[in-house]
């Protein structure tokens, strides 16, 4: 009762000797609306962005792509790489106040691990998971594995978030309700007004690393009193908002946008994450047409990067072809046996297929750009080849609910969806958001194949990089063969963003601490 | 706003029957002659389009977002399709749902109408039925009939007309209730023609007046509210080239590409003022005492 | 007076009921199984069923419909799918704007149109009428949308007089809420205004050529005198009826404007409820707006008793 008094006291003090208004407001309008506050239930860009908001990680990934604790204080690695010990940070508090412990990450971990990729790999490979004492975590691992780092501090969805392990107790295909996280801001759920506004407030309590903030790690300072997440479906009106002052921060121009932009002075255009995006075109496995191999084969030979790129930007310096499904910018990055765009080919596979005039459902999300443009192009491809074209206008958020449905086409399921998965879930094959090919548990397409499955499991446990080198090689010719989905080439996603603003971090995603405004 | 335009005629034609009366008849005529020769050279240029034209969904990445010019004529798009090829064929688009429509909801209003105005048992049930269709906003309608039965040309030209029904209901039900009541049709009755041929000879010929009308405001209505759904996303297909969704792609590049959204919004605006300013000239053209009656008779007893 | 009332909210309340069936049935004969959308990514057969069976979605058409209507009853409009909150909730949260924007458009679309009519009446056949009434044929031939990005460019942005987006809520203070409310209410206005003045015009020149009228002119009444004691007290009830008729394109209107303006409303509720598939929301909101329309109607038409007398009989 007397710290929360104290407290109290405090804060009414600080309030009264603020006059009314100097509250600093940073204004940000997101690429997409938060639909849910679960960041391990859906893989959800914008929720995953919402997670790096109010919740902390125990590890996080620094503008040099590597890995730094963040909650963790120190940790230990036995001599057999088998057992690790952490050691979380003094002062680390969750909103309502109480303090993080060993059980909170422990229950999170487990939760996340039912649902992220590398989180299930992680945790089929541990032997324990336990709280030592209210500080210490250990994990012993039942065989030898060398991403337990990766996994914690992977940056993109699903990210392992620390929750109070009250609610990390929720189960892990049921959403959780509320907000209360350890992070640099506090989510205000009664100004929430789903589709439109998302509050958030400093959290008063947070105790900041004392290195600098570098990427995803190091000191998360809030700088601001109050972030506001606006969200402006349309991209013209969200400009003319930035333009007018109403807003500060524009994620995810549209590249036709960027010569009006550069032309309104007091507007910085920066790069919206440190990798970019890789676009894909990505097939639905196991419903017709797209569960004939041949016809995914013939997407392979139809999509030519160039066409698709410029379509959608003008600038060559924003993309990049990619003969490879890992970024260009990845270690593994190989171009074998990747075949040479060849429209003819792909009619000749068509052709050969036995295509019954299945329709390819397109789940045409109108309002985010690339999805928009390279939905366009790919329906008037697909048409040149001789496939049937169904293409179904609809938003953001009802392409991520519907392409979760495996029934066949004609009752509500799909064929194709286009989307463009931050850089950082395909550097590598153990991670890789779209060539996991673990049926079920894959990523939405649910592509099945031993062999890739079986190069991934070899490629975690091997630490030798020519060896994995190899690996990732041999998954790609596999990959060729089965297509599991087909990149359609790299972007660098923008935001712009007022000259007022200041302190913007160069990071693997969008966060908003250590901002202030003039 | 755009039922705005039906809602005017059931209103405004028992008012405006005198104002008519002191216009000239030769300005009607002009009037009317202008909106004809607009809508025919629409409907000449959407029929000869395909003979003539480069492919509107042709997509070309090197000629993006260019500025009308002698080589295109309207610009292109955020595509490098021709902004001229797609507004030719989004007039295709938007005169087949219009003329969809308008011909849909003409056949079921019309029955509604004659039904509901001559057998007056059933007339209390359809037309509260018909209220309770009125009573939904129709753009919301129309929306929700779309996501429920997914976009294609077809549905949304069901989708415009459910709601558009009710209205031409009324309008015929009142002509075929002032006409029942002629000198005329009661020595038919009393001759003992039977009810077909009476509404086929000598009601249907009165309420076609009054419906042809009503039918231009449809008309120019179902086109509005099909560049509407476009634009909301819940219209036509997004590859098809209509203007709705032209313009719903264009407004991205309002400020870097406004040709985008300029041409078809245009057109659009042009046809359905067009087609606004044939339905007034009709209107003004037939007897304005019978539409008088007949239209203020139907009000009376509808609400 | 009074029975002329009961008779109007007797015969409003079949068309109420008429409405809730409609509504039902929109949905209810829907592709798609609600059950299956809130279950979820990863459900199974056996957990679709179960919330079924919890939403009674399995019971007949007519027992699913009385549980629906005991329900509205008691104010509950159910859940929405997407986001899991009450729809009245979602629909608290989003009643103001809506309702301001509403209300300023009708402000708007009065003080403009029915001076408008007037002089445009008074002066028939004269420039301004020519002009009055080809600016309201205009008016609803042009899309709302193509309104408002023409007010947004010319205002917002070339004048920067108005923001271009969004809504201050009032508890933001009065003044900063209307002057968000501007150009959404204006573009709104502009069907609206077109739709009244031609009926505004009609009226008053109908109005015009009655016998009294000339009597009046004959007496020597001054100008003013005429037009407030017999023509606009005689030419208002076309013009209230109009502009309830006109409420049912202004609610179309309102998912437009809200949607261009980005103004966190019922009409963008209602648009993104409908391309979400969020029937619940759909179903409540389309309810909703249609039972404010057939109210205002009431209203209408009992005002339309107190202004004209010979409605009443």
């Amino acid at each position: 009762m007397k710290p929360n008094a104290m407290l109290f006291a405090a804060a009414a003090l600080a309030f009264s000797l603020s006059p009314v208004g100097a509250e600093s407001v940073l204004k940000i309008r997101p690429f997409g609306d938060l639909k849910q506050i679960d960041p391990i239930v859906t893989s959800d860009y914008m929720v995953r962005n919402h997670g790096y908001m109010v919740y902390d990680t125990l590890f996080a990934m620094d503008e040099k792509l590597e890995i730094k604790p963040q909650m963790v204080e120190s940790y230990e690695i036995s001599a057999d790489n088998m057992t690790y010990t952490f050691r979380l940070r003094d002062g680390l508090k969750f909103h309502n106040g109480a303090a993080v412990v060993a059980n909170d990450v422990v229950a999170s971990l487990k939760r996340w691990g039912k649902k992220d990729g590398l989180g299930q790999t992680l945790i089929a490979k541990t032997a324990k998971l336990e709280a030592v004492d209210d500080k210490t975590v250990r994990l012993v691992l039942a065989e030898p594995w060398g991403l337990v780092l990766d996994a914690l501090g992977k940056p993109s969805s699903n990210v392992p978030f620390i929750m109070p392990a009250s609610i990390a107790a929720t189960p892990a295909d049921q959403s959780i309700t509320d907000p209360v996280g350890s992070g640099p801001f506090i989510m205000k759920k009664d100004e929430w007004v789903p589709g439109a506004k998302i509050v958030y407030v400093r959290n008063p309590n947070y105790t900041p690393r004392a290195d600098a903030p570098s990427g995803l790690a190091g000191a998360k300072i809030a700088k601001v009193d109050r972030v506001e997440w606006h969200y402006i479906p349309d991209a013209q009106t969200a400009l003319n908002a930035l333009q007018a002052g109403e807003i500060d921060i524009l994620e995810e121009i549209p590249p036709d946008l960027l010569p009006v932009i550069r032309s309104v002075k007091d507007i910085k255009i920066v790069r919206q994450d440190s990798l970019g995006a890789q676009a894909v075109f990505r097939m639905n496995t196991i419903q017709p047409p797209f569960n004939n191999q041949k016809i995914r084969q013939a997407v392979s030979y139809m999509i030519n990067q160039k066409t698709f790129l410029s379509a959608y930007i003008d600038d060559p310096a924003q993309i990049t072809e990619c003969p490879s499904f890992y970024m260009c910018a990845s270690p593994y990055k190989t171009d074998a046996g990747w075949p040479k765009p060849d429209m003819a080919k792909a009619k000749q596979l068509i052709a050969e297929s036995g295509y019954d005039g299945t329709p390819v459902v397109i789940l045409h999300a109108q309002e985010s750009g690339p999805t928009n443009t390279f939905s366009l192009v790919a329906a008037q491809v697909m048409r040149e080849i001789g496939l049937k074209v169904d293409a179904q206008a609809m938003d953001w958020g009802t392409l991520v609910g519907r392409r979760a449905s495996k029934a066949p086409t004609s009752q509500g399921g799909w064929s194709l969806f286009i989307s463009a998965p931050t850089g950082a879930d395909m550097m590598e094959p153990v991670g890789h958001l779209a060539l996991r090919s673990n049926c079920d548990k894959a990523w939405f397409g649910w592509p099945c194949d031993e062999t890739i499955e079986k190069l991934r499991a070899e490629f975690a446990v091997t630490v030798d990089i020519e060896k994995r080198k190899k690996l990732a090689e041999q998954i790609q010719l596999r990959a060729v063969e089965t297509v599991p989905y087909w990149p359609i080439g790299q972007i660098s996603l923008m935001r712009a963003q007022s000259a007022r603003v200041d302190g913007v971090l160069n990071a693997a995603i969008p966060v908003y601490w250590n901002i202030s405004k003039k | 706003m755009s039922a705005g335009a039906d809602a005017v005629d059931s209103i405004e034609e028992p008012l405006s029957g005198r104002a008519a009366d002191s216009r000239s008849g030769f300005g009607v005529h002009r009037a009317l002659i202008a909106s004809s020769v607009v809508l025919l050279a629409f409907v000449a240029v959407a029929a000869l389009a395909p003979y003539s034209l480069v492919d509107p969904a042709q997509i070309d990445p090197l000629v993006r977002l260019r500025p009308p010019s002698m080589e295109t004529p309207f610009g292109t798009d955020h595509l490098g399709r021709s902004v001229l090829s797609r507004t030719i064929s989004g007039a295709r688009v938007s005169l087949a749902v219009g003329a969809g429509v308008m011909m849909a909801t003409s056949v079921i209003g019309v029955a509604v109408g004659i039904i509901c105005g001559y057998f007056r048992r059933v007339d209390g049930i359809l037309m509260r039925v018909m209220d309770a269709v009125m009573a939904a906003p129709a753009i919301l309608l129309a929306i929700a009939l779309m996501a429920l039965s997914g976009p294609s040309i077809g549905n949304l030209v069901i989708a415009i007309t459910l709601p558009e029904v009710p209205r031409m209901a009324r309008v015929v039900r009142a002509s075929v209730l002032s006409l029942r009541g002629r000198t005329f049709v009661e020595a038919a009755i009393t001759a003992g023609c039977s009810a077909p041929t009476i509404l086929l000879r000598h009601i249907l010929p009165g309420a076609v007046g009054p419906m042809m009308v009503q039918a231009t405001y449809v008309f120019a209505s179902a086109m509005i509210i099909e560049a509407v759904l476009s634009f909301l996303g819940a219209g036509t297909p997004p590859a098809t080239p209509s203007w709705g969704n032209m313009m719903a792609e264009g407004r991205q590049y309002l400020q870097r590409a406004p040709w985008i959204l300029a041409f078809p919004g245009g057109a659009l605006t042009i046809i359905v003022l067009a087609v606004n300013l044939l339905g007034d000239a009709l209107r003004d053209r037939f007897d304005p005492r019978l539409m008088r009656t007949a239209i203020s008779g139907g009000k009376m007893r509808a609400r | 007076m009074i029975g002329f009332a009961a008779k109007r909210i007797a015969a409003t309340a079949p068309v109420l009921v008429l409405v809730a069936v409609f509504v039902f049935l929109l949905l209810r004969l829907a592709p798609g199984d609600p059950a299956a959308i809130i279950a979820g990514e990863q459900a199974t057969p056996e957990q679709i069923l179960a919330i079924r069976q919890k939403l009674g979605l399995d019971a007949p058409l007519l027992s699913q419909f009385a549980s629906w209507i005991g329900q509205l009853a008691l104010g509950d409009l159910g859940q929405s799918i997407f986001s899991g909150l009450p729809v009245s909730e979602l629909i608290a949260q989003r009643l103001q704007p809506t309702l301001m924007l509403a209300m300023a458009t009708i402000i708007f679309a009065v003080l403009i149109a029915i001076p408008l009519g007037v002089i445009a009446a008074k002066r028939a056949g004269s420039l301004i009428d020519r002009m009055t009434m080809a600016g309201a044929v205009l008016g609803f031939s042009t899309p709302v949308f193509v309104i408002a990005f023409l007010l947004v460019y010319i205002f917002a942005l070339s004048f920067r007089l108005f923001p271009t987006q969004g809504y201050v809520p009032l508890e933001q203070g009065v003044l900063a809420s209307l002057h968000s409310l501007v150009l959404p209410a204006l573009a709104l206005s502009w069907t609206y205004i077109a739709l009244i003045a031609r009926v505004t015009r009609a009226a008053v020149l109908d109005v015009l050529q009655e016998d009294y009228v000339r009597t009046a002119h004959a007496k020597g009444l001054s100008e003013a005198r005429i037009m407030s004691r017999h023509v606009l007290k005689n030419a208002a009830a076309p013009v209230i009826t109009v502009i309830g008729i006109g409420l049912a394109a202004l609610l179309g209107g309102v998912v437009v404007t809200e949607t261009v303006f980005s103004i966190p409303g019922l009409g963008r509720l209602t648009a993104d409820a409908i391309l979400r598939r969020d029937y619940p929301v759909v179903q409540a909101l389309i309810l909703l707006f249609s039972v404010v329309y057939v109210l205002a109607n009431l209203i209408v038409d009992l005002s339309y008793g107190l202004v004209d007398p010979r409605v009443r009989a």
